[in-house]
């Protein structure tokens, strides 16, 4: 799904959001946008004028109806430019749903019977608590919790991610979704949803906005519209009589002409795009939210609160440096470390042979074919190789290679402790190198900090968000890991309660916090956080708590869903402010030109030399259909967030879209009123 | 335009700033519940009147509770006024014998004053007696200035809530700003205007036999006490039907300066008393700064329009210099200019100068100032509406940072702005639509005495007056009539009770929202760019929508004038 949803714009979504656009002309789904319906009803009256010119009394010259024709065509075309804004973003969602539905058909389940076999089901007819058998290759039929076996499953059809996990009964891998793939072995799964609330049918439900509400935020700025539209209303409506007074009239076209300019259209018909593109760009980074409003919370989170191991660290200790002892070389310390994890495995063996060869010294293991390999164990706590010539290579925990050297009567240095002590204070673990009885020195092995999270906590801090770091390690070590990576605050020791506490905490405060979790004890805590973004990985439970799942199991995620909450009120911010800015101009094309052949002084506010009152009129509606278009793109992309403080971007946004918003119309209502002059359309 | 006149502007705008900083701690102090030096003075007083009136002056009220308390106290006041102007004809202290008001005029008398908004359509001298100008007019300048005072303070404590419901108790509040404020302070601007000539007495007018042996009646009465609250409570409505051009309201320049200073005495405090409140002084600095520019900006072209005088005449009669038709010659134009501004700015209407005769630009300002309702504004009102502004642009810009808007750490959410937006809709409804109605029937159209161009304006002039309860008039249109006495009441009534009703409920739920605290990803609204920002939305928000019907008016006279 993620990887189809990547491509944008397709022929298909276009043609069919064209349709669309004329279906919801509908004035039962218009009345939904209060600002566009009154647009609506502006284009239904021009159209009784364009037949009928003198339905509400007046004098009006012969060719009246063809100066109504084209209010009513623009007018038409503004309402469908908006409808199509709408269409197209919600169009993208229908296409990212029909993809996910061809993989929920058709599913069959091996569904355990009461004596023990199974029985071939339609997936649709399973329901919580049945027992289902899936066997290498078959799709798993429903989300459920893996009770006995251990298989490879592929999830691409879910996360778009080709490398396939493991899920196995116990434990935080245990959870399946239906619809993927499981790729060897054979596990037997309990069926945790009923029909129609898997998670597949509630992704299908979120990527159509079916089950979309307005937001707090966008609900507030509907409201604001609304009042906006009404005082216009009001402005319009009052003209008439003033105009009637000395003796002039004003026909009802251009009336209508100057309330659909001065009402905020372009955000109105731009605000439910911008909502259901801000949900898409969320899905697109492979998180789904499970509701708008979590979205916007992210963007308001104050306090982000981020597990050390595999959020902020790589989650494995990895060689950092050599730290030789007694009267040993560094040089002599790196062979013998390396000698002693060639054949080492794990994750640690690997970065102390990559430390070796940056200092130089690079072992095969092809030379050693005949020597022997020891593999760590819990209970030696040592691991290493032994050669056919009786050499010994070992490494691991200092005290157990104290006592490994003491038995062999070997010598222990006495800056060894000192050493030892250094690097776990640092908050780093020490392993001791030993060749047969020769104590050579210490391997510092340490808690990786992921490249680049530095970074981003410096722009989280840019963005007034402060980070803790939560950590079961002891406080030396949390403190040194803390400093490293540049987060605020830090737990150590934590329990889950901790973070609970530490929640609620901050939310006395009167701050949002956010926070990402994957196991069952994370689930509390999940849910009392204002954003609690689960992964994919994780329980059921865990991910029912969240109000967020992210499909690529990557916590700090969480950072680019702040982004895409921020970008989503400004977005709506910037273009609401450039509807309004765009005013001012529009009533300097618009009331001298209405008021031409009352008050003929007006005149002088023609500062935009506009052909004649029909030309400026029609120029300033067209322009201000034309700009719905326009921003689609901005509307769909959103508006580019740099982390800055609150009052920089407030001047960028302002400059750019307040100012902007004053001066553009100037300029583009000049441009179409040369344009409809030259074709002639200013002296019909 | 002068040397002197443009330095007598400045230091005058200078003194009031001036004061307004003390003033503006001391109300501080007095209502956020400090104990300060002047206590052992008022406490007996107050805690008799507490006793005398069955008040628990430690029990604390809710908004709805507030609410529920000044709207009680306003009707049953309004009640009482109208009583007084109906029956004054019978009741004592009528040394001039004049007669009770026609009901519609009552009405339109009574709410006007109970409103603070002071539009008179009748002519003092001639139509209230010694008792209505007291118990009617004197005693509703001191209430109804004390009513919008403490709607402020009561928003100001919900403001700074983390949490409770609880903003104060309306009998207490409106007890001390009595006590410790208004009556204290009229009491000495009296006592100064009586010594600069200002009448004072309960005789009858004076029979005077001029020079030329005529017999001249002139009117007089207690003048002195009614003016100093008329100011101090940016009230304006005069005792005599010239108002302060008239030589016993305003004798000389010298009181014409103190007059100013004392309308905007209390505005401007309560900037400061503001930014204590919130804990936040820069944040008064940049209301100062930029509400003090739109005062002068203003003051400036309505001087520099007066100065011009009026290219039409010029040709016509060979009269040059400044416009001098409507002005008073102990004032000349830069201090009618500034008392303009002045009085349109703090929305009290006392008027030194007739409106109506002001050059097209100088009459678009004054009614621009009304219109936007938030330069500094009246007692107590002003500060609400300033509050409603910074609410939308703080929505607007706060939107624009990437954050649920807050302001001062309270969330703006979908309820605030609903009721913002509807304290901003009343605004235009009540003046717009009343001017239609005026301009397209019989009853509104009859009464004006200048048709034409300058005949929308009066009509416009009248109703943002009206809706702004500013009380100031064009003269040139005659309001007692049945038509425009209950259509200008009603427009006063709901200019002052829906606004102050849509930001107490407001107060009640952001009372009750935890303050969350600063960050640098808070928009911050105590810096220059904000101010600009709130600037640009008072503008555009709240002056363009009167831009069409300003153009058929002053801004169409204007180009008449100069191009027509």
């Amino acid at each position: 799904m993620a990887i189809s949803a990547k491509k944008s714009m397709t022929g298909d979504i276009v043609r069919g959001a064209i349709l669309a656009s004329l279906t919801k002309m509908d004035p039962r789904i218009m009345i939904k946008n209060p600002v566009m319906f009154v647009v609506e009803i502006g284009f239904v009256i021009t159209l009784v004028l364009t037949f009928f010119p003198d339905v509400f009394g007046g004098k009006y010259g012969p060719n009246e109806w063809i100066f109504n024709l084209i209010v009513t065509v623009v007018l038409f075309i503004t309402v469908v430019f908006g409808n199509f804004a709408e269409a197209i973003a919600e169009g993208r969602g229908k296409a990212q749903a029909e993809a996910l539905r061809k993989t929920k058909t058709d599913l069959t389940a091996q569904r355990s019977k009461t004596d023990g076999t199974y029985e071939i089901v339609a997936a649709s007819m399973l329901k919580k608590g049945d027992i289902v058998r899936v066997e290498a290759l078959q799709m798993i039929p429903v989300d459920g919790e893996v009770l006995q076996g251990l298989g490879s499953v592929d999830e691409s059809a879910i996360t778009g991610e080709s490398a396939p996990v493991i899920r196995g009964a116990g434990g935080d891998f245990s959870s399946v979704t239906g619809g993927t793939k499981l790729l060897s072995d054979e596990l037997i799964i309990k069926a945790t949803v009923d029909p129609g609330e898997s998670f597949l049918d509630k992704m299908i439900g979120l990527v159509e906005g079916a089950s979309r509400q307005k937001t707090p935020n966008e609900l507030a700025l509907s409201v604001l519209l609304a009042g906006l539209t009404m005082i216009f209303l009001i402005v319009v409506i009052t003209l008439e009589p003033l105009a009637h007074y000395v003796n002039g009239s004003i026909d009802v076209a251009t009336l209508i002409a100057l309330l659909v300019c001065l009402i905020p259209t372009t955000i109105g018909a731009l605000l439910s795009a911008i909502g259901i593109a801000g949900m898409d760009r969320v899905i697109r980074f492979n998180v789904i939210a499970k509701s708008g409003k979590a979205v916007e919370a992210a963007g308001d989170v104050n306090t982000l609160i981020l597990d050390k191991t595999g959020t902020i660290t790589i989650g494995n200790r990895l060689a950092s440096e050599f730290v030789p002892v007694g009267k040993h070389q560094r040089e002599e310390l790196v062979e013998v470390a390396v000698m002693s994890s060639l054949f080492d495995e794990t994750p640690e063996g690997r970065s102390i042979i990559t430390l070796g060869k940056e200092l130089g010294v690079t072992k095969e293991r092809e030379s050693y074919h005949d020597a022997e390999n020891i593999e760590f164990s819990a209970d030696t706590r040592m691991s290493g190789m032994d050669l056919a010539d009786g050499t010994v290579y070992r490494k691991g925990a200092v005290d157990a290679i104290k006592k490994f050297v003491n038995s062999r009567g070997g010598q222990i240095y006495p800056d060894l402790d000192e050493k030892t002590d250094r690097i776990a204070r640092e908050g780093g673990t020490p392993l001791a190198v030993v060749k047969s009885s020769e104590l050579f020195g210490l391997i510092y092995l340490k808690d990786i900090v992921k490249p680049g999270m530095r970074e981003r906590f410096d722009e989280l801090r840019k963005m007034g968000i402060k980070t803790v770091m939560c950590t079961g390690d002891n406080p030396l070590t949390a403190a040194t890991i803390a400093l490293e990576a540049g987060v605020d605050n830090f737990i150590a020791e934590a329990k889950p309660e901790d973070k609970m506490r530490l929640i609620k905490e901050e939310q006395a405060l009167g701050k949002l916090v956010a926070m990402s979790g994957d196991g069952t004890n994370d689930a509390p805590a999940l849910a009392q956080a204002d954003v609690g973004l689960a992964m994919n990985t994780g329980t059921a439970a865990a991910k029912e708590a969240g109000n967020m799942v992210d499909l690529d199991s990557d916590p700090t995620k969480l950072i680019e869903v702040v982004s895409i909450g921020k970008q989503l009120l400004i977005t709506r911010g910037a273009i609401t402010t450039f509807s309004i800015a765009n005013d001012v101009a529009k009533y300097f094309a618009i009331i001298p030109a209405m008021f031409a052949s009352v008050v003929p002084e007006l005149r002088a506010l023609n500062i935009m030399f506009l052909t004649n009152s029909k030309s400026a009129i029609l120029s300033a509606l067209i322009f201000n259909a034309l700009i719905i278009p326009f921003l689609i793109p901005l509307a769909m992309r959103g508006v580019k967030y740099r982390p800055m403080s609150a009052t920089s971007l407030l001047m960028r946004n302002i400059f750019i879209y307040g100012f902007g918003g004053v001066i553009t119309p100037f300029v583009g209502i000049k441009v179409i009123d040369i344009i409809i002059t030259w074709l002639g359309v200013a002296h019909l | 335009m002068t040397l002197a006149g443009t330095i007598g502007i400045l230091a005058t705008i200078v003194i009031i700033l001036l004061l307004s900083i003390p003033m503006g701690k001391y109300l501080y102090h007095v209502f956020s519940g400090d104990s300060t030096r002047m206590d052992h003075v008022f406490h007996p007083v107050e805690n008799g009147l507490y006793r005398l009136m069955g008040i628990n002056a430690s029990s604390q009220m809710d908004w709805k509770a507030y609410i529920k308390s000044m709207l009680l106290v306003n009707l049953v006041m309004l009640l009482f006024a109208y009583l007084i102007f109906r029956l004054q004809g019978s009741l004592p202290l009528n040394p001039d014998g004049i007669k009770s008001m026609p009901w519609d005029l009552a009405f339109n008398t009574a709410v006007s004053f109970i409103t603070n908004t002071n539009w008179q359509n009748y002519a003092g001298e001639q139509s209230l007696s010694y008792l209505s100008q007291m118990l009617g007019i004197t005693f509703l300048q001191f209430t109804s200035a004390a009513t919008g005072f403490v709607a402020a303070i009561a928003f100001l404590r919900a403001l700074v809530n983390n949490k409770s419901r609880w903003i104060g108790n309306f009998w207490v509040d409106f007890i001390k700003i009595h006590t410790r404020v208004l009556l204290p302070l009229a009491t000495i601007l009296a006592i100064v205007f009586v010594g600069l000539g200002l009448p004072e007495t309960l005789a009858g007018a004076a029979k005077v036999h001029t020079l030329s042996g005529l017999l001249q009646t002139i009117s007089r009465g207690p003048v002195a006490s009614l003016e100093a609250i008329k100011q101090l409570g940016t009230n304006g409505g005069g005792f005599f039907n010239a108002n302060s051009a008239h030589p016993f309201e305003d004798p000389s320049a010298l009181t014409s300066v103190l007059e100013i200073i004392a309308m905007a005495l209390i505005p401007t405090a309560l900037i400061t008393t503001f930014g204590m409140f919130i804990k936040n002084r820069r944040q008064a600095l940049i209301l100062y700064v930029f509400l003090t520019g739109v005062l002068l900006v203003g003051t400036f072209v309505i001087y520099s329009s007066e100065a011009s005088g009026n290219p039409m005449v010029s040709h016509a009669l060979g009269i040059y210099g400044p416009n001098m038709e409507g002005k008073e010659m102990r004032f000349g134009p830069a201090l009618s200019s500034l008392f303009t501004g002045a009085t349109t700015a703090f929305t009290t209407g006392a008027v030194n100068t007739m409106h109506d005769s002001l050059t097209p630009l100088g009459g678009l300002i004054p009614m621009l100032f009304m219109m936007f309702n938030v330069i500094f504004g009246g007692k107590g009102v002003g500060l609400l509406n300033i509050l409603m502004y910074l609410i939308i642009a703080v929505f607007l810009s706060g939107l624009m940072v990437g954050r649920t808007p807050e302001i001062f750490g309270k969330k703006i959410e979908a309820r605030e702005i609903k009721l913002a937006t509807l304290a901003l809709l009343v605004h235009p409804f009540i003046i717009l639509v009343p001017t239609a109605i005026a301009l397209i029937t019989k009853a509104g159209t009859s009464p004006i005495l200048n048709p034409g161009l300058h005949g929308i304006s009066e009509v416009l002039y009248a109703f943002t007056s009206a809706a702004a309860n500013n009380g100031s008039a064009f003269a040139g249109l005659n309001g007692n009539t049945i038509f425009y006495n209950l259509m200008l009441g009603v427009v006063m009534l709901i200019g002052r009770y829906v606004s102050i009703i849509a930001m107490f409920a407001m107060a009640g739920s952001l009372a009750q929202k935890s303050i969350i605290p600063e960050s640098v990803g808070t928009l911050r609204t105590d810096t220059w760019s904000f101010g600009g920002v709130f600037l640009a939305v008072v503008v555009i928000v709240g002056a363009l929508t009167f831009f069409p019907a300003l153009s058929v008016g002053p801004i169409a006279e204007y180009f008449h004038m100069w191009i027509g």
